[in-house]
């Protein structure tokens, strides 16, 4: 693969649900390693594109590259690059953490002894090695959401997706999350994260793109953007109340 | 690179049975609608000791599809509720891998079910069901019904009346095999000579493996958005 290309690469996308326009003409490229932040209002898309990403759902138009691969095209060449954190846990509540991850690391063809020592190193990594066998239905929101981001790292994929990951947690929860995130981008992989919480936005990633109706209305660097220049200009595009 | 076929279908096997045993609630659920099922059939069918011994395949039938699309609506709720079917679609695995392997707890759970129905049946209708063949039957049957079944509760999954929708796209498609079913068993019961009801279980074989092509080939335009 070469390293020079920007390893998702999004050309004129769209995407109509129904008769209802959601993403149009949406083109950006992701360095590896890169962390962005997907900001927008309810509505404005960022799911939909986290999903058409994963390859969870078809573009209506346009071109979407993953490492060199096409989607939807090629989309199982892609599946094994990518982990996708949702707002919902994707877990099963019958089965202990330990299980879940067993059922999930066979599903990416993790032969036993690597997916034993796979599932011990995250689900240390997230702090729940002492939980493994705990029902998953036992489990608090915060530790489900560490669950989830164990069951998306387990595989080591290049790309992760988080999908509002800090909705519903508590002030520790989300802070072991934020430290989770940047373990990630120690380890060099690229993440794209949606969130409705700027004030978190310039510490966790370096560039932000701001999507309004289905459109990117901001594209650019964050890193020297204090969170309050930042709400500034997330109001400014989006208008509207003020947000965290 | 895709995860073999046979590490995911067993993976997701294995993981229905875990949960099941587990929570219970799927088997349960199935096993006492069945019951009570065969008993109000055997008290409406009382009073015509006749009809009632005529009824018999037709009440095993029956029930057997009800309790089992009670078990694929709950099943893939078990997937669709928690949108865990996206973690399954995100796994580097063939759809027809999940379909597959979504089929066959469908068809271990009803197939369960029908070992406790028979043997029950035997007792409260006082016919001995407990027959090779029909059994046989009964294992092509149930797998036919899981079949459709999989496929079925696949495509309804995102519906907004999913629990009654399935019944509603499943018993048109599941007549050829009802009838087949139904013809078969009821000519093994009557212990009519084997001409008579071996060629309603050979029409039944290849109406599941027709069914099996299909779904196999529709799963992935079903599961995909």
């Amino acid at each position: 693969m070469n390293e020079q290309l920007p390893i998702i690469q999004v050309e004129d996308l769209s995407k109509t649900l129904g008769l209802l326009p959601v993403l149009r003409a949406v083109s950006f490229g992701v360095a590896r390693a890169e962390t962005i932040m997907l900001l927008g209002q309810n509505g404005s898309g960022k799911s939909t594109l986290l999903r058409l990403l994963a390859g969870l759902s078809k573009p209506t138009g346009g071109l979407v590259r993953i490492g060199g691969w096409q989607l939807p095209e090629e989309a199982q060449e892609v599946r094994r690059q990518i982990g996708l954190v949702s707002h919902q846990p994707l877990l099963y509540g019958n089965l202990s953490a330990r299980e879940n991850l067993d059922f999930f690391g066979k599903l990416y063809g993790l032969a036993k002894g690597a997916r034993r020592e796979r599932i011990a190193a995250v689900l240390d990594q997230v702090g729940l090695d002492n939980r493994m066998d705990s029902l998953v239905r036992d489990f608090s929101r915060g530790m489900q959401q560490r669950l989830s981001i164990a069951r998306a790292l387990l595989h080591q994929p290049e790309i992760l997706l988080l999908d509002e990951p800090f909705t519903g947690l508590d002030q520790a929860a989300a802070a072991t999350l934020e430290n989770l995130v940047l373990s990630a981008q120690r380890e060099e992989r690229t993440l794209i994260m949606t969130t409705h919480q700027l004030g978190r936005a310039p510490s966790l990633a370096s560039r932000a793109l701001i999507l309004s109706r289905g459109r990117i209305a901001f594209d650019g660097n964050i890193e020297t953007m204090s969170a309050e220049s930042l709400r500034q200009l997330y109001a400014e595009i989006c208008g509207g109340a003020a947000v965290q | 690179m895709k995860t073999p076929f046979r590490t995911a279908v067993l993976a997701i096997v294995n993981k229905d049975l875990r949960g099941e045993m587990r929570s219970r609630e799927l088997l349960s659920v199935m096993t006492i609608f069945a019951f009570l099922c065969i008993l109000v059939f055997s008290f409406a069918l009382e009073l015509d000791r006749l009809a009632r011994e005529e009824a018999i395949s037709g009440v095993l039938w029956v029930t057997l599809i009800f309790a089992s699309m009670l078990g694929f609506n709950r099943s893939l709720a078990q997937e669709g509720d928690q949108g865990n079917l996206d973690a399954l679609l995100l796994a580097p695995v063939s759809r027809p891998a999940i379909f597959f392997g979504k089929l066959l707890s469908s068809f271990l759970f009803t197939l369960l079910v029908a070992l406790v129905l028979l043997p029950l049946m035997t007792v409260i209708y006082n016919k001995n069901l407990l027959n090779g063949w029909l059994m046989l039957t009964t294992v092509l049957g149930v797998f036919a019904f899981s079949t459709i079944g999989a496929l079925l509760s696949m495509l309804t999954l995102h519906t907004r009346s999913r629990e009654a929708m399935l019944p509603v796209a499943m018993l048109p498609v599941a007549l050829p095999l009802l009838l087949t079913a139904l013809r078969a068993s009821t000519n093994i019961l009557k212990g009519a000579p084997t001409r008579e009801w071996l060629v309603w279980l050979q029409l039944l074989a290849a109406v599941t493996v027709i069914y099996l092509a299909l779904c196999w080939l529709l799963c992935g335009f079903v599961l995909e958005e």
